[in-house]
C-alpha cells in the first residue's frame, strides 16, 4: 500500500523530469543549440512525422546526422563538450528539463498505485458477460475481483479463450483497451486497486485534474 | 368594378381609397425592387473588380447613393425618369467596364455565386431532362451532374425530339454539398459510366465544364488514374462530343473535355492551374504565407487563360459571347444563343462525317440559324471517321509551341524512312502477316488433330522402343545436372558497369531515410551509388539515381538510337523568367527538352522508349515533350514495336506554358489509344516522383504500370492537398506501395532487377510477336 498523496507532493516538488541527450554514435559534434534556457520541441504531427528541434549535428565520415530533441522542454545544461569535438557513442551532450503534463503525472501515480493486468498475448479482449453487465449497469468501479476469477475473453481468429485474473484482490479502477481493437502482447488491459485505496486515488486524481498547472 | 353612381356610398368611397393606396403602394414596391436590382448590379460589379479603384464603379456608387438619398423629396414622375436614366447609365458603364476586364476579373466572374451554372443551363437550354445518378446531395458525387435531356426541333411540319447525354460539374444550387465543382474520383467515374451509356444509345454528349480542378484524393479509383481513364475512353467514344467551357481548371476540365468541338464562354477561363496556384509556385510561397494579389494578377495575365487567348492558340473552336460582365441566370437571351450554338456544333460534327450531307452542310455554314434537321445518330463507319477526325484535330494542336531545328534534308530523310516503314509494316503485318497467320492457324489445327489421333499410339510405341537395347536415352538432363552454368551471352559484367554516377564520387557516408525504423547502417557513397545501384543494403530503400544509369544498365550496350533530339522546348507564352530557366536546364542536361526518345534493345528485343527527365525542369511536360512523346508512340506503331515510357520523374504539366502544356494530356492520350488499338504493348515505369497531368493522362491510361521501389506516384503533392482540401495526409500517402494497394499500379520492381523484369514483362505480356494483333 502506498501513500498516493505523499507521492503527488513529491512530484510537485520537482514537477519535471530531466532527460539526458547523449550521442547516438561517435562523431564530431556541431551544436545547433548553443545556450541554456532555450525552449525546444519534441516530435509532433499526426503521425509523429515532424522531428523535434534540431539540437546538434554529429558528423561521421562526412555525413552530418541530426540529433533532435526527444521531448518538449528547455535546455538545462550542457556537458563539458566543445563545439567540433569528437565524441564517442553514448557521451552525454546536454540535459533537457521536461515539465510534466497532467496526463503524465496521472500516469505516474496510477502506475504506482494500481496493479496492472497485462495482455498475455495479442488479440481482441472483452470482459466476461457477468462483469460486462455489471460495468454497464453500475459503472466501472463496481466490480470486485479476486485472484483466479474469470475476467476476460481473448478472441483471436474466432477462437475464444477465457483469461483468469492473477494478482491482488481489489476493484477494477480503469481499463486501457477497446473491445473492437486488437491489443498487443504485454500491453496493460486494466488496473486494479484495493478497495480501501479507491477514494484515496480518486482524490489525488481529482486534485491533479483541477489543480495541476502545466509549465512551459 | 366601381360605378360613378356608387361613389356617394361611403362604403364604396372607402374601397376606392384602398384601391388608390394599393396602386401607389404597388408603384412604390416597383421602385424599391428596381433600386434593389440596381444595388445588386452595383454589388456584382464591385465583386468583380475586387479591390481595384475604378472611377466608373465609384461613379455608379455615388449616383445610386444620391438618388436613394433624394428619393423622399421626389415626385413619382421624377422618380420614374431618374430611375430610367440611372438604369441607362448602369448599362452604359457596364458595357464600358466590360472592355476593362483583366484576366483575373474574369476569374472572379466565373467564381461568382451569380454565375450561370449547369442546372440553369439544363432548365433553359434543353427542353426537358431527367437527372440521373443522384438527386441533390444524395449522389455519389454531387459536384458531377449527369442528365439525359432532349432538344425539340420543329422542322417543316414535323417535330423532332433529339436526345443528348449532358455531363458537367455543378457549383451552385446547393453550394454546401457541391464542393465548389471539384469532382472526386468517383464522380469522374460516374461521368465515364454514362458516356459509355451514350455510346450504347448512339446519342451525342454535351459536356459543361465548371470546375476549378479535380479533388486530389488518392482513394480508389484515384484522382489521376480516373482522369486518365476518362481521357482514354473519350479518345475512343464514337459519338459526337461538344464541350462548353466556363471554368476549365486543369485535370478536372480534361476529365470531360476531350471533345470534337470546344465552345468557350467569352468570360470563362481555361487554364493549366489556378492563377493562385501558379503564383504560389512562382513566388515559392511556403504553406500559410500569403501571396501578393499583384503576383496572382500577373500570373493570370501571363498564363493566357481567357477565351480569346485560347481561341488564338487554337485550343477551343469558338467563343460564345456573353452579356456584359458575364452571364447570370436572368439572361435568357444568352441561354437561347447557347442552345443554338450547341445544336449547331452537334449538327456540324454529324454532317462532317456523314455520307449524305452536301446541302445541309452548306446551309449550316451559310445560314446563321438554319431550319434543317440532322439526325443525331451515327453509323459504324461514320463513327470511325469521327474518331479519326478527332485524332487529327488534337494531333495538329500546339505545333507552333515548340521548335524543331532538324535540318530540312534530315526531315525529308525521316519522312521517307517513315513512309518506307509504313509500307513495310503494311506488307509485313497486314498483307503478308494476315495470310501467314491464317496458314499458321490452319497448320496448328491440323497438327492438333493429328496429335490427338496418333498421340496414344506414338506414346505406346516410344515406350516399347525405349525398352529395346541400343536405343539411346535423352542426354540433355544429365548434361544439365553435371555441367556448370555459364553467363548468358552478351551479359559480360564490365560492359554493363561503365556508367559511374557522379554521386559515387564523394568520400562520405549517407544515412538511409528508414534508419530509425530498420536501424540501417550508414552507407558509403561509392558503395551505394556504384556497386549497390543506389539501394540500401539493409532495408532496400532506393536512393534516386540519374536516368543515365538506366540507359547503361537496362538496355543492351550500344543499342540506343535516339530520334528527334532537336525538338526544342520554347517559351510560347513569353512567361517571365522561363526563357532563362529553360536555357539553364538545356545546359545542365544537354537535352533540348524534358523528354528523350529512342529505340533500344532489351536482351535483343527492340523497343521504343520515351524517358521523362526529372532534371529538366522537374520532368514537366510542355508542347515539345508532348510532341516527342506522341512521335515516339507513332514510331512504335509504325514499326510494330513495344513501347516503354520510363518516367524518371515528372512534376506535371509545365505551368508556364499554360494551355499549350495542358492540351498535351488529351493529345498524347489520343496517340496512345491509337497505338493500343492497333495492338501495341505499352508499359509505364515510374521512378522517383511522378505527379499530376502526365500521370492523369497518357501515363495513367496504360494497362501495365509499374514503379521502381521508393517511388512516389500521385495526383497532387502533399502541400497542394493540404491547401485545397484541408486534409492532413500521412507522410507515405503517395508511396509506391500505397499506390499498389490502391490498385493504381500493377507492380513494384527492384532497380537491380529492371532489365530482367522488363524482359520478362515483354515476353509474358507481349507474347510471341510482342504486338498483339
Amino acid at each position: 500500500m502506498i501513500d498516493t498523496m505523499a507521492l503527488l507532493n513529491e512530484i510537485k516538488k520537482t514537477p519535471y523530469k530531466e532527460i539526458t541527450v547523449s550521442a547516438p554514435h561517435s562523431g564530431r559534434i556541431e551544436f545547433a543549440v548553443k545556450d541554456t534556457g532555450i525552449k525546444v520541441n519534441g516530435v509532433s504531427g499526426t503521425w509523429n512525422e515532424r522531428p523535434g528541434t534540431l539540437l546538434a549535428r554529429l558528423v561521421r565520415e562526412g555525413n552530418a546526422k541530426p540529433v533532435h530533441a526527444p521531448e518538449k522542454g528547455e535546455v538545462l545544461h550542457f556537458f563539458d563538450i566543445e563545439d567540433g569535438q569528437f565524441v564517442q557513442a553514448g557521451t552525454p551532450l546536454l540535459n533537457i528539463r521536461h515539465f510534466l503534463t497532467k496526463q503524465e503525472v496521472m500516469d505516474i501515480i496510477l502506475k504506482k498505485a494500481l496493479n496492472l493486468f497485462k495482455a498475455p498475448e495479442k488479440g481482441r479482449y472483452y470482459f466476461v458477460s457477468d462483469i460486462d453487465i455489471k460495468i454497464k449497469t453500475q459503472g466501472l468501479r463496481s466490480v470486485n475481483i479476486k485472484d483466479g476469477d474469470e475476467v476476460l475473453i481473448l478472441s483471436r481468429m474466432k477462437r475464444e479463450t477465457i483469461i483468469h485474473y492473477e494478482g491482488p484482490d481489489g476493484i477494477i479502477y480503469t481499463t486501457y483497451f477497446d473491445s473492437n481493437e486488437s491489443v498487443d502482447m504485454d500491453a496493460p488491459l486494466f488496473g486494479v486497486c484495493p478497495e480501501d485505496q479507491v477514494n484515496n486515488i480518486k482524490t489525488v486524481i481529482d486534485k491533479i485534474q483541477s489543480g495541476w498547472e502545466e509549465q512551459e | 368594378m366601381i360605378h360613378c353612381k356608387d361613389l356617394k356610398n361611403p362604403q364604396t368611397e372607402a374601397s376606392l381609397r384602398i384601391l388608390i393606396f394599393n396602386a401607389t403602394h404597388k408603384n412604390m414596391t416597383d421602385i424599391d425592387k428596381q433600386i434593389q436590382d440596381l444595388k445588386e448590379r452595383l454589388q456584382y460589379i464591385q465583386d468583380i473588380f475586387g479591390n481595384r479603384e475604378n472611377a466608373n464603379v465609384s461613379l455608379l456608387g455615388s449616383k445610386l447613393n444620391d438618388f436613394v438619398h433624394a428619393l423622399p423629396s421626389l415626385g413619382p414622375a421624377q422618380i420614374k425618369r431618374q430611375l430610367g436614366s440611372l438604369s441607362d447609365l448602369f448599362t452604359f458603364l457596364e458595357n464600358k467596364l466590360e472592355k476593362e476586364l483583366t484576366p483575373m476579373d474574369r476569374v472572379r466572374i466565373v467564381r461568382h455565386p451569380q454565375r450561370v451554372c449547369l442546372k440553369d443551363i439544363l432548365e433553359n437550354v434543353y427542353d426537358n431532362y431527367t437527372e440521373i445518378g443522384g438527386q441533390g446531395e444524395y449522389s455519389i458525387d454531387p459536384s458531377m451532374i449527369i442528365a439525359r435531356a432532349y432538344i425539340t426541333r420543329n422542322v417543316g411540319k414535323k417535330i423532332y425530339k433529339q436526345p443528348v447525354m449532358v455531363i458537367g460539374q455543378e457549383k451552385g444550387h446547393g453550394q454546401e454539398f457541391r464542393n465548389g465543382g471539384s469532382v472526386k474520383p468517383w464522380g469522374n467515374a460516374k461521368a465515364l459510366e454514362y458516356m459509355k451509356v451514350a455510346v450504347t444509345e448512339n446519342i451525342p454528349i454535351h459536356t459543361y465544364i465548371f470546375t476549378p480542378g479535380s479533388y486530389p484524393v488518392e482513394d480508389y479509383p484515384g484522382a489521376a488514374q480516373q482522369i486518365a481513364r476518362n481521357i482514354y475512353a473519350m479518345a475512343g467514344i464514337n459519338v459526337p462530343v461538344v464541350a462548353v467551357i466556363s471554368e476549365g481548371g486543369s485535370g478536372g476540365a480534361e476529365a470531360i473535355g476531350l471533345a470534337d468541338t470546344r465552345i468557350m464562354l467569352s468570360h470563362g477561363y481555361y487554364s493549366v492551374i489556378s492563377p493562385e496556384g501558379a503564383a504560389a509556385i512562382e513566388g515559392r510561397a511556403k504553406s500559410g504565407s500569403r501571396i501578393s494579389p499583384e503576383l496572382v494578377e500577373s500570373c493570370a495575365r501571363q498564363l493566357r487563360i481567357t477565351a480569346q487567348d485560347n481561341l488564338k492558340m487554337g485550343y477551343i473552336d469558338r467563343v460564345l459571347q456573353e452579356p456584359s460582365l458575364g452571364a447570370r441566370p436572368e439572361h435568357f437571351d444568352f441561354f437561347k444563343k447557347l442552345r443554338q450554338e450547341v445544336i449547331l456544333a452537334t449538327d456540324e460534327i454529324i454532317l462532317s462525317v456523314r455520307g449524305i450531307k452536301l446541302f445541309r452542310a452548306i446551309a449550316l455554314r451559310k445560314l446563321n440559324n438554319p431550319n434543317i434537321y440532322v439526325r443525331w445518330g451515327l453509323s459504324q463507319k461514320s463513327g470511325e471517321r469521327l474518331l479519326w477526325r478527332r485524332y487529327q484535330k488534337y494531333r495538329a494542336l500546339s505545333r507552333w509551341a515548340y521548335k524543331d531545328s532538324t535540318p530540312a534534308w534530315q526531315k525529308y530523310k525521316i519522312a521517307v524512312s517513315e513512309a518506307a516503314w509504313s509500307v513495310y509494316s503494311f506488307l509485313r503485318y497486314e498483307f503478308f502477316g494476315r495470310h501467314q497467320r491464317a496458314i499458321t492457324h490452319l497448320a496448328e489445327d491440323v497438327q492438333g488433330e493429328v496429335h490427338a489421333l496418333f498421340g496414344r499410339v506414338m506414346h505406346k510405341t516410344s515406350k516399347l522402343l525405349r525398352k529395346l537395347p541400343g536405343v539411346k536415352k535423352e542426354k540433355e538432363e544429365v548434361c544439365q545436372l553435371t555441367t556448370l552454368s555459364t553467363w548468358e551471352e552478351g551479359m559480360s559484367w564490365d560492359e554493363h558497369c561503365r556508367y559511374i554516377s557522379p554521386q559515387a564520387n564523394q568520400d562520405r557516408t549517407l544515412p538511409c531515410p528508414n534508419a530509425n525504423k530498420f536501424n540501417c547502417l550508414d552507407l558509403w557513397a561509392p558503395d551505394l551509388f556504384g556497386d549497390f545501384a543506389g539501394v540500401c543494403s539493409h532495408c532496400g530503400h532506393h536512393f534516386p539515381m540519374e536516368y543515365e544509369w538506366y540507359l547503361f544498365n537496362v538496355f543492351d550496350p550500344r543499342s540506343i538510337r535516339e530520334f528527334s533530339p532537336r525538338l526544342e522546348s520554347l517559351n510560347p507564352l513569353d512567361f517571365e523568367g522561363l526563357e532563362h530557366k529553360l536555357d539553364q536546364a538545356k545546359k545542365q542536361t544537354g537535352h533540348k527538352s524534358g523528354c528523350m526518345t529512342f529505340e533500344a534493345d532489351i536482351k535483343g528485343i527492340r523497343v521504343v522508349v520515351a524517358v521523362l527527365l526529372a532534371r529538366f525542369r522537374g520532368g514537366s511536360v510542355g508542347a515539345a515533350e508532348g510532341e516527342k512523346f506522341s512521335r515516339a508512340v507513332e514510331q512504335a506503331r509504325r514499326k510494330h514495336m513495344p513501347f516503354l515510357a520510363y518516367v524518371h520523374g515528372t512534376a506535371g504539366i509545365r505551368i508556364q506554358e499554360g494551355t499549350n502544356g495542358l492540351i498535351q494530356m488529351p493529345r498524347c492520350t489520343l496517340s496512345v489509344r491509337r497505338y493500343l488499338e492497333a495492338g501495341g504493348l505499352y508499359l509505364v515505369l515510374y521512378d522517383t516522383n511522378s505527379y499530376a497531368g502526365p500521370v492523369a493522362s497518357f501515363l495513367g491510361c496504360s494497362p501495365y504500370q509499374f514503379a521502381i521501389r521508393s517511388a512516389n506516384i500521385g495526383f497532387a503533392g502533399p502541400a497542394v492537398i493540404r491547401e485545397t482540401t484541408g486534409l492532413d495526409i500521412p507522410p507515405d500517402y503517395h508511396n509506391a506501395f500505397m499506390a499498389l494497394s490502391r490498385g493504381h499500379i500493377q507492380g513494384i520492381w527492384d532497380r537491380r532487377e529492371i532489365r530482367n523484369n522488363l524482359h520478362h514483362a515483354l515476353m509474358t505480356m507481349g507474347g510471341e510477336f510482342l504486338y498483339y494483333r
